[in-house]
């Protein structure tokens, strides 16, 4: 069906009622004449990876220009290591302009936590940590049943905020992670609470961030939201990028769990019916040691893992995860209670 | 039938080759298959990995999807692959815009996937904003409907540079090219009433689909040998993106987010790479985004500061993160250094010389209203415009847009989803400009000053209201 409308009687659009005159023609091209200057060669066309770090240095210094305390996150996790590295970029000449927020959960990878206090040293960084294992110890968060503390993690992060007075907390989170970060804002409001409502959120448009809270809330800041993995990879070959080494093929004691190869380690013991056996392994996501699993990979180098996510048909979160296979929604539900 | 026919998928030695971004949104009505499509695409370009697979055939298989004698990707209900959270997938809705990313060989793609009955107008906006192309679905069974002629008044005004329509379920019209031809001739009258496709703006494609089978979706279809043209993923890989389309037509634009200048506070790391300290004691660089168009050292520039007349300058350098670029383009991220040292801050805008008019504070614009809370004459907001936020005064609303008939009506105020003119009068003049020709710099946000919310998406027009009595008419 089609309403009969002649032409005499449109009204075009609000915005330009003559956008068909002659005369909003002419306009319109002198317009463009008059812009389009002469110029020797062509400017080659943005690859994928330079537009998506001009938008991620984009967001990075409108944070910083708008708000009185930002913070990052910074776990030495490959997605953070990123993050940090764009923010070099984004000050150079100048320092990163704020400091860097670890949850430490206790159960930490010992060789992350060295990368973490290395890089934090190389670039004269200050550095905030909020320790799962100091709530618990104090009574005031409780070990889980089945001994992951990545969900404790909630609970020091918002008090980090709250005792820093930090308004903006800059995160590594990419929407093709998980189904419940695919709806998330670029900037993302937090109440009191830490709590997200992915029901009510702002409407994100055009490059313009609208940042504004009031007393207490908070915002979190997702600067390469639009990444996928494989552009982290590829963006971490091409800028050559320092990662802790367990992201690449090494030989280490694991034994199986839940489909995953788990490390043997101090927080993380093999059951009884559980052998440990030696296996060429890496992590595609490092998180607590209690609930990352490796995977089997002789990727050793940046260009094998390039390839190897390239070709991979399972989700980093889905193979490495435990926390995430609790349920269909269980990144959803931790959000909203205030992770990250 | 395309069922089985799969894209190469993403070449393994070619994983590093360098692809281009495009950022397209759908828009479409209420079951007219788009999040089928999106499923389809997202599947057929093995954009989706086989554990979100599994979770979607398992909770195909409880909703009793697909039945006996479904067989392959028709047997999981492929709508399930983009709604996110938990409430969506209990209602069987899609509520809030979700993205999502898929590449083929030649480009990376990032979609923005726009639910069609909840709040259209919001979704489609926003999903819009940012998007090289969209893609308009329309029911073979039903052809336009007042919801497609929203839709496309609505790309219009966002000046979006692409349109395809995708006329689905051409499945269940036998593949009859008559129905085809028809919605065709009536989606293309729309675009002449509304300007879309003839204004040099924009262009508009239509393509028929079967977003279930497959049919034209990533590969050419069988089944529709009077279609000649491309299928759709061959269109999204072939379309230039809209900075592609605007770096050479635009004039240089580039709002200062802030200012650097580390006066002896350098990067260790920096320093630890060679940078020499006493050479950038003095270092002053002013940090923004080329939002439109390009620069080249020792171009003339204006730098305008709200409330004071162009300056011109020359640029002497084009930073970024240590290497020093002879010419930069949009949407780049650089630092700026000039050859005058006037004291330039956020909020200030550096443009290709003689190219930028003095800033304004009346404001004359289309609002795309967003909240549940109306726009009344008289009220006081903020307007987020650049990389500057003013007070603001709604001084009347001169009218709404009917999207149906493309008329104006008389209305003094905005409710959600409504698009309407309106007048502004600002506390502090901002750098407006036509966003029928800037698509960055015409742009701004109106937020609510009580709790900072997004009330409505701003478009600048160039319009006193000199027409008022005209839009009027009905």
């Amino acid at each position: 069906m089609s309403t009969q409308i002649t032409n005499e009687d449109l009204e075009l659009s609000v915005l330009d009622l003559d956008a068909d005159s002659p005369k909003a023609a002419h306009r319109a091209s002198e317009e463009r004449a008059s812009v389009s200057k002469p110029r020797g060669e062509a400017v080659a066309r943005l690859s994928s990876l330079d537009t998506l770090e001009s938008e991620a240095i984009h967001i990075i210094r409108e944070v910083v220009a708008e708000f009185e305390k930002p913070a990052l996150l910074f776990s030495g996790g490959k997605d953070s290591v990123v993050m940090l590295h764009l923010a070099t970029k984004a000050f150079w000449p100048g320092k990163v302009p704020f400091p860097v927020l670890h949850v430490d959960t206790g159960h930490n990878f010992p060789e992350v936590i060295e990368f973490r206090d290395r890089t934090v040293e190389r670039l004269g960084l200050k550095l905030v940590v909020g320790s799962v294992q100091e709530f618990i110890d104090r009574g005031e968060l409780a070990e889980r049943a089945d001994g992951t503390r990545n969900p404790l993690q909630t609970v020091p992060l918002l008090d980090a905020i709250e005792r820093n007075k930090f308004d903006a907390v800059f995160g590594g989170g990419r929407r093709d992670e998980d189904k419940a970060r695919a709806k998330e804002r670029i900037l993302s409001l937090r109440d009191e609470f830490g709590q997200w409502d992915p029901r009510n959120q702002r409407p994100e448009l055009w490059n313009l961030y609208n940042g504004r809270h009031t007393v207490g809330q908070h915002v979190r800041a997702f600067p390469i939201s639009n990444w996928t993995e494989l552009d982290v990879w590829r963006y971490i070959e091409r800028e050559g990028i320092d990662l802790p080494g367990l992201y690449y093929a090494h030989d280490r004691e694991v034994f199986a769990r839940d489909g995953m190869w788990r490390a043997v380690g101090e927080v993380s013991q093999p059951r009884e019916h559980e052998d440990v056996i030696t296996k060429t392994v890496r992590y595609r996501t490092v998180g607590d040691m209690s609930c990352t699993g490796a995977v089997e990979s002789g990727a050793a180098t940046v260009r094998d893992v390039v390839i190897e996510v390239a070709a991979s048909t399972i989700t980093e979160r889905g193979a490495t995860r435990a926390d995430d296979r609790i349920s269909e929604a269980a990144m959803e539900d931790r959000k909203k209670d205030g992770y990250f | 039938m395309s069922t089985d026919t799969f894209l190469p998928g993403p070449d393994l030695a070619s994983a590093a080759l360098p692809t281009t971004l495009f950022r397209f949104a759908t828009a479409g009505s209420v079951d007219d298959g788009k999040s089928t499509l999106v499923g389809r695409l997202l599947h057929d370009s093995k954009a989706i990995l086989a554990d979100q697979l599994d979770a979607v055939a398992r909770t195909s298989a409880d909703r009793g999807f697909g039945g006996s004698g479904a067989t392959g990707t028709q047997a999981i209900d492929l709508a399930l692959l983009t709604d996110g959270l938990r409430a969506e997938r209990e209602q069987g809705i899609t509520i809030d815009v979700a993205y999502r990313y898929f590449a083929t060989d030649r480009r990376s793609f990032i979609l923005a996937d726009c639910p069609g009955h909840v709040q259209y107008t919001k979704n489609t906006v926003t999903g819009a904003s940012t998007a090289d192309a969209v893609v308009v679905l329309i029911d073979a069974r039903k052809g336009v409907l007042e919801q497609t002629r929203r839709h496309l008044s609505v790309l219009k005004l966002l000046r979006v540079a692409h349109v395809v329509v995708a006329v689905n379920k051409i499945d269940l019209v036998d593949f009859s090219e008559a129905v085809f031809r028809g919605i065709e001739a009536d989606v293309r009258k729309v675009g002449r009433e509304l300007g879309l496709g003839a204004d040099g703006v924009t262009d508009l494609l239509v393509i028929p689909v079967s977003a279930l089978d497959g049919d034209n979706v990533v590969d050419r279809s069988a089944r529709t040998p009077w279609y000649g043209g491309p299928a759709m993923l061959e269109v999204l890989e072939s379309l230039p993106a809209a900075d592609e389309l605007e770096s050479d037509l635009e004039s240089f634009r580039f709002p200062v987010q802030l200012v650097i200048r580390p006066q002896g506070a350098l990067a260790p790391d920096a320093l630890a790479g060679g940078l020499d300290a006493r050479q950038y004691r003095d270092y002053r660089a002013y940090a923004g985004q080329i939002t439109e168009g390009s620069v080249k050292v020792g171009d003339s520039v204006s730098v305008l500061t709200p409330g004071q007349a162009p300056r011109t300058t020359t640029v002497t350098g084009i930073d970024f993160a240590g290497a020093e670029l002879s010419e930069a383009v949009a949407p780049q991220s650089v630092a700026l250094r000039l050859a005058d040292e006037f004291d330039v801050a956020r909020g200030d805008t550096i443009a290709a010389a003689g190219t930028i008019r003095e800033a304004s504070a009346d404001l004359y614009a289309a609002l795309c209203w967003l909240s549940p809370k109306p726009l009344r004459e008289g009220a006081k907001v903020l307007v987020k415009h650049g990389t500057r936020t003013v007070q603001a005064m709604v001084r009347n609303v001169t009218g709404k847009l009917d999207l149906a008939s493309f008329r104006l009506e008389p209305t003094t105020t905005l409710e959600l989803n409504d698009i309407g003119n309106a007048q502004l009068r600002l506390a502090a003049p901002l750098p407006l400009e036509n966003y029928l020709h800037h698509r960055r710099t015409g742009a701004f946000l109106v937020i609510d000053p009580l709790d900072g919310n997004t009330l409505a998406a701003g478009l600048v027009s160039d319009h006193p209201g000199d027409h008022e009595d005209e839009r009027y008419s009905i």
